[in-house]
């Protein structure tokens, strides 16, 4: 005997629950995250430096959560700033998913942060797959990658509410075409707004964290064309970043599949595989692998 | 490649309805894969057949539809085709007031697999 069955789940449906629980956590608590996005060496570390030493400077209560495929050297230069810093080593993972970040965030985010910065694992194609639960995406590229990535990279810059452009100090050198950049950036994301930073001369450096401020204080971040998708206006993400539901559909009628052979088991009765909240069991127990002085640091 | 994570996603998902539903062997899998979902099919189908190795839905065929991309402009009432790279700012008002209509669907469809006798089932 054999059936066909309509399932109508999203793939992503238990990252996206994920991520919807995490951020109303946050919320509740009054903080956000950030989720920042680029290709290896584009320069978010960097940047980030200067951001949570601002906020440092300022009394604002930031952390940092770093997730590289290895090494702690991200931890640790973020560490210098002297704000709550986590490590995690995703052992070849390209990318975080929201089940993890949650575990993560869970037991060590200190009670008082109000931003919390994701550094995610450069690379931009997988993380944009992901919500993380953050209310602010944001994409940063450098000069030096050339003014055609928002086009070979539309998934990455076209769900930013936020994209960054770094090295601005090397521009020149490097020949880089403002205008074209714009451009393409405009095309994939139209309306989004694009900082220029340099953590070298200093251009830009504090504007992240004011935009991060603003959206912690209820601001609308952008909306990116991408992210508003007509069938799931009832999105309740700040970003726009959809999460649909896990309900499984069961059509009575209507069916369209032409093999005559098939029972079409449509059991009417049978539930809804619950949309779980909690994390996963494979991430329930993370393990610390070692805890050192400032960066906290996880594989998994 | 978050195909591989994908695909794992999938099998444990079609996994876990297969097992509530008595099923005993997954055959396909049917699914909807926008083409701004940022997901390779080729590669996709490649992570399948791994992630579906010593599960229910070993052996399992993954049948892929890509769902082409249309934004819409509500106060135009223009409705385009993006292409790829994606083009998202109306042809008409030139503005960034559009929305995605389809294009970021990763969806499993269906489901077939051979259970036991219809019978046993209320
Ligand atoms: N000239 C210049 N170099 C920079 C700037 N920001 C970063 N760099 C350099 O670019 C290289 C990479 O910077 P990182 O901050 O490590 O980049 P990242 O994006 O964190 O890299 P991954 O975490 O490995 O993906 C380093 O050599 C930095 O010194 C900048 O504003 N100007
Ligand atoms: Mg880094
Ligand atoms: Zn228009």
């Amino acid at each position: 005997m054999c059936r066909t069955t309509d399932l109508r789940q999203a793939v992503l449906a238990r990252n996206d629950d994920s991520a919807q629980a995490l951020r109303a956590e946050l919320t509740a608590r009054g903080a956000i995250a950030v989720n920042m996005l680029s290709s290896p060496g584009s320069g978010k570390t960097a940047l980030l430096e200067s951001e949570l030493a601002l906020a440092r400077e300022r009394g604002v209560p930031v952390a940092a959560l770093t997730a590289d495929l290895a090494t702690e050297n991200d931890a640790k230069r973020l560490a210098r700033a002297g704000v709550p810093v986590r490590q995690v080593l995703t052992d070849g993972l390209c990318h975080i998913e929201a089940v993890m970040l949650r575990g993560y965030v869970a037991g060590w985010l200190p009670a008082r942060t109000q931003l919390l910065f994701v550094e995610n694992v450069g690379n931009l194609v997988c993380p944009a797959a992901y919500d993380l639960g953050e209310s602010l995406r944001v994409t940063l590229v450098s000069v030096t990658e050339g003014e055609d990535k928002p086009l070979k990279y539309p998934g990455a810059f076209g769900l930013a509410n936020l994209v960054v452009l770094t090295k601005t100090d090397i521009a020149a050198a490097v020949g880089f075409d403002q205008e074209t950049f714009l451009g393409n950036v405009a095309r994939v994301n139209p309306g989004v707004e694009v900082v220029f930073t340099s953590a070298r001369s200093g251009q830009g450096i504090g504007v992240l964290l004011e935009r991060a401020l603003a959206v912690r204080d209820g601001a609308e971040v952008h909306r990116p064309v991408m992210t508003r998708t007509a069938t799931h206006d009832h999105a309740h993400s700040a970003t726009g970043h959809r999460s649909p539901s896990l309900t499984i559909q069961h059509h009575g009628h209507g069916h369209d599949h032409d093999h005559g052979d098939h029972t079409h088991a449509h059991d009417q009765q049978s539930p809804p595989a619950p949309a779980s909240a909690a994390p996963h069991p494979d991430h329930d127990a993370l393990p610390h692998s070692h805890r050192y002085d400032h960066p906290t640091v996880d594989r998994w | 490649m978050h195909e591989m994570s994908i695909a794992a996603a999938v099998v444990e998902q079609v996994g876990r309805v297969a097992l509530q539903r008595g099923a005993t062997a997954v055959t396909t899998v049917r699914l909807d894969v926008g083409e701004l979902a940022g997901v390779v099919p080729r590669a996709l189908d490649f992570c399948f057949a791994l992630a579906c190795e010593g599960t229910a839905l070993e052996g399992a065929a993954l049948e892929t539809r890509t769902v082409p991309a249309r934004a819409r402009c509500g106060p135009c009432d223009v409705e385009w085709h993006p292409g790829m790279p994606p083009d998202l700012v109306c042809p008409r008002c030139g503005g960034a007031r559009a929305e995605l209509r389809a294009g970021r669907e990763l969806h499993i469809r269906d489901v077939e697999w051979a259970d036991r006798p219809l019978h046993t089932h209320g």
